[in-house]
């Protein structure tokens, strides 16, 4: 098991392998706990009082999550609300994860492990509630029963339980054990939010301090004893395949163990240490069959896109009204054509993985959004059935969607564990592999045609996308007559889940779907991040051609769309949208509506005579519906500027010959400090429903600034990213 | 074979001379604090001082470090996590992954001790270290507090 606790010190027990001593340094490392093969979670000597709840003699109180944190503060949000319902003691709170392979045991008791498209807390936010919520009564009950008193005269505060009438109190360690002997209890009633204490509070972060000490262990600081380290090549050009390969050529290099085939596209060194693997890989001659796709290039790509735009075969997402009619009708036309490209996750640590595989038993560690699908991979890929496999979660270096669907690193490592049985091999991908095989950012274009009436009103709009699908590449078999409903995020009918705000009589909204062979991938923010780029600057360029504020434009058409409108009124209103601003400082504005959350952004930029660009303030309100931790939101906010700006202003992954071009850092351009801008996050949580933080602001990033370049400068940014346009004064 | 100063202790290690210093601090001698992102010297994930200097160690291979010079890592920042950066990544809660901090960190208390009361601007210099979860608002916060509590700097 695997803890985090504001605890600095490190979890060690008989049941743990001390990892991290090198015999040169021992004295100077850290000891931690990894799980190892056959473990069973901390309830041996103290039971647990139900699946969510571990309360220990002296108090502590362990808290069983499900998701993983890859940095979003899902493990602190969780144990908040578990915490509350339990009233216990935040001081004594620890965490702790089951491992997927005890959940599938357990008729998958903590329900759903995966931690992507902002769900960590929305999906899981009852469930986990009504364990703690359960849990309390138990320790109530079990007290009550020591006292022969009714549970009904009892309370339970900062895990003390206490009984009025006879001023007896006992605290939650000394009837835990006696508790987790009762039956737990079927009707659960949850608190109002508007009670909560713990819940709901700008708490710190439950894991913060073994990562500003070194102490805290990713994947790729994971060391077993007789572990060798691998190295990894798949052929560039997605699709290919290793044609031949020169293993004799290494094999004498310093460390080299084996030299292993992985499927028939990769190859992998194995060494002593991953320095030695990758040495060798860089000298090893491969000589690869490319294929057909090495004749794709992003041109034709967005040719083949281009079409698209035109294609008299179109899957419709959202339809009112006739809108080509009001189109032909119009007063006026406008029309225009954005553009979105590949990009890379890019996660700070490359994708890793470590195998131990025998012939009846194969465990895999990793980095992962979601536990399940990787206990999945790893039986799929050793050939045997999951209850001989298990997979052990390690906190992420980055997730953003990237290790949570597909888990090709751990095929990887359980194919090359295979091939050396019994020996931990640590896979970990160089930066170069990781940006040549991700699961890129979907690549779309939109032709958007507005229809305005004399007086500037909108009265019709077809936005035709033509491109990637994501669910095509991963769940294909979720693919419904041609139909990715995913595609039309934030453009759906009214509803709970990624709605349009806008009332447009007139509305055509369809997708000719257009499939490169790069292998799309759930991208942080996924298809909203586009999706509200082309329709919100597009809003802008009408109410520009209505001769309309683009506030007072929008909101003509949201009347009907009020959590869409009270989130663009908050924003306006922190942003003093009415206010004048210093000379040189433009804004825009946009709103849009995914992963359950309403949010809203105003940029405030400049831009020199010599086309520089300067984001002087950003501010941002998002409705969450409940605000579960605050301070954690502001994070996330600001966080999602910084991805959604990087990809605004520099992400692009450009094809050449079938492959990617781009292959670290200094190409592959990433947002700074130095161009951070000052975030003001405005929370406006309405209640009644529960929403996702760490993905939906990133959606209004783009948009914002764009739609304020253009105030500043008269030129529209229609294709992302803002690095291939010049902004100089023409 | 490499004699090393890490921390304050002096270390043989067998290695190529090739082997970027990072790579020797984490598979020869077993300190994993310091972390590979980009082996280019891009991302700054593998920053630790060189003589006090925040330096890349991904692209600095072992043989251009001498005896003499000194080296330290995140986990000989401080003895217990008390140097006022980490005190101050801790206070606003800085880490959101956190893979990356530890560079973030070591390049913080490098820039504090040459330049004590660092503007924005030399902040936005200085600190070039890649974070992809977006912590930079905080970063800038916590080595603002450093520099206005005095505790870091020369003399």
């Amino acid at each position: 098991m695997i803890s985090a606790s504001a605890d600095t010190s490190p979890t060690l027990s008989r049941r743990t392998l001390l990892a991290g001593s090198a015999a040169a340094a021992g004295a100077f490392s850290f000891g931690f706990a990894i799980p190892v093969a056959g473990e069973a979670m901390a309830q041996e000597a103290v039971k647990e009082i139900n699946a969510w709840v571990v309360v220990h003699p002296d108090d502590k109180v362990v808290i069983r999550i499900a998701r993983s944190e890859m940095g979003q503060g899902t493990l602190t949000g969780l144990a908040q609300l578990v915490a509350e319902e339990l009233n216990c003691d935040w001081a004594k709170v620890t965490t702790e994860y089951p491992t997927p392979g005890q959940s599938v045991a357990r008729n998958r008791v903590w329900g759903n492990f995966s931690t992507g498209g902002s769900r960590g807390i929305r999906e899981s936010q009852d469930y986990v509630r009504k364990g703690g919520a359960a849990a309390r009564m138990m320790l109530i009950q079990a007290a009550a029963s020591q006292w022969n008193v009714p549970a009904a005269e009892c309370s339970a505060e900062k895990s003390v339980i206490t009984h009025k009438a006879s001023g007896r109190s006992l605290r939650y360690g000394q009837v835990a054990e006696a508790a987790s002997k009762l039956e737990v209890p079927k009707d659960v009633p949850l608190k109002d939010p508007k009670d909560w204490t713990i819940a709901g509070k700008p708490l710190k972060r439950l894991d913060t301090v073994d990562k500003t000490n070194g102490a805290k262990i990713y994947g790729t600081d994971l060391k077993m004893p007789g572990m060798l380290n691998a190295a990894i090549r798949d052929c560039p050009v997605f699709g290919g395949k290793v044609k031949s390969c020169d293993a004799a050529k290494i094999k004498a290099m310093p460390g080299v163990t084996h030299v292993v085939p992985v499927g028939e596209t990769a190859v992998a060194v194995v060494a002593e240490t991953w320095w030695q693997a990758k040495t060798a890989l860089d000298a090893l001659p491969i000589e690869w069959d490319n294929g057909e796709n090495a004749k794709v290039s992003s041109e034709s790509i967005a040719a083949w896109l281009k079409e698209g735009l035109d294609a008299p075969e179109a899957v419709i997402g959202n339809q009112v009204g006739d809108a080509k009619a009001a189109i032909a009708n119009a007063a006026r036309v406008i029309e225009s054509v954005y553009s979105y490209p590949f990009q890379n996750h890019a996660t700070m640590e490359p994708m890793n993985a470590t195998a131990r595989y025998t012939p009846e038993r194969c465990e895999v560690w990793t980095p992962t959004q979601n536990g399940e699908a990787a206990l999945a991979a790893a039986s799929e890929a050793s050939g045997l059935p999951i209850a001989k496999c298990e997979a052990y979660k390690i906190d992420l270096g980055g997730g953003f969607g990237r290790r949570g669907a597909v888990h090709d690193w751990v095929r990887q490592v359980v194919v090359i564990a295979k091939q050396i049985p019994g020996i931990p091999i640590k896979l970990v991908w160089s930066r170069e592999e990781d940006m040549l095989h991700g699961r890129y950012h979907p690549v779309t274009q939109c032709k958007l045609t507005g229809a305005l009436d004399k007086d500037g009103n909108l009265t019709g709009l077809h936005m035709r996308i033509s491109g990637q699908s994501i669910v095509a590449g991963i769940f294909p078999q979720n693919i419904q007559n041609g139909r990715d409903p995913a595609v039309f995020q934030g453009l759906n009918p009214p509803g709970p889940e990624a709605s349009i705000g806008y009332g447009i009589p007139n509305l055509l909204i369809d997708h000719a779907m257009r499939n490169p062979h790069v292998p799309p991938g759930f991208w942080r923010g996924v298809n909203l991040n586009q999706n509200t780029i082309y329709l919100e600057c597009f809003m802008d360029e009408l109410a520009h051609a209505a001769g309309k504020d683009p506030l007072e434009f929008r909101r003509a058409l949201m009347k009907d769309h009020p959590k869409h409108l009270a989130v663009l009124n908050a924003v306006a209103k922190k942003a003093e949208w009415d206010k004048a601003l210093p000379a040189g400082v433009y804004r825009g504005i946009c709103q849009t509506m995914g992963f359950g959350s309403y949010v809203a952004a105003v940029a405030e930029v400049s831009v020199s005579a010599d086309g520089k660009l300067k984001i002087h303030r950003i501010v941002a309100a998002t409705d969450p519906g409940h605000a579960v931790n605050p301070a954690q939101i502001e994070r996330q906010v600001e966080g999602s500027f910084v991805y959604g700006l990087s990809a605004a202003l520099h992400g692009e992954c450009t094809v050449k010959d079938g492959r990617m071009v781009e292959e670290n850092f200094d190409t592959y351009t990433v947002l700074r400090l130095d161009e951070m801008p000052a975030v003001e996050t405005v929370i406006v949580p309405s209640g009644g429903f529960w929403g996702g933080v760490g993905e939906p602001t990133i959606a209004v990033a783009a948009p914002a600034v764009f739609n304020a370049i253009f105030a500043a400068t008269g030129k529209r940014v229609r294709s992302v990213p803002l690095k291939n346009m010049d902004l100089r004064k023409a | 074979m490499a004699k090393l100063n890490i921390n304050g202790r002096m270390l043989d290690v067998a290695v190529d001379g090739d082997t970027p210093l990072l790579w020797v601090i984490r598979e020869q001698i077993g300190l994993t604090g310091t972390k590979y992102g980009c082996g280019v010297a891009q991302c700054g994930a593998c920053t630790v001082h060189v003589d006090g200097v925040a330096t890349r160690s991904c692209a600095l291979p072992v043989s251009a470090v001498s005896a003499e010079q000194k080296i330290v890592t995140i986990e000989g920042l401080s003895p217990d996590g008390s140097h006022p950066v980490q005190k101050a990544w801790i206070a606003h809660d800085v880490p959101q992954c956190g893979y990356c901090q530890s560079g973030m960190i070591m390049a913080a208390a490098a820039l504090l001790q040459a330049n004590p009361k660092p503007s924005e601007a030399d902040i936005a210099n200085e600190m070039t270290n890649i974070c992809r979860c977006g912590t930079y608002t905080r970063v800038k916060a916590a080595i603002l507090d450093v520099a206005a509590s005095g505790t870091l700097g020369r003399g």
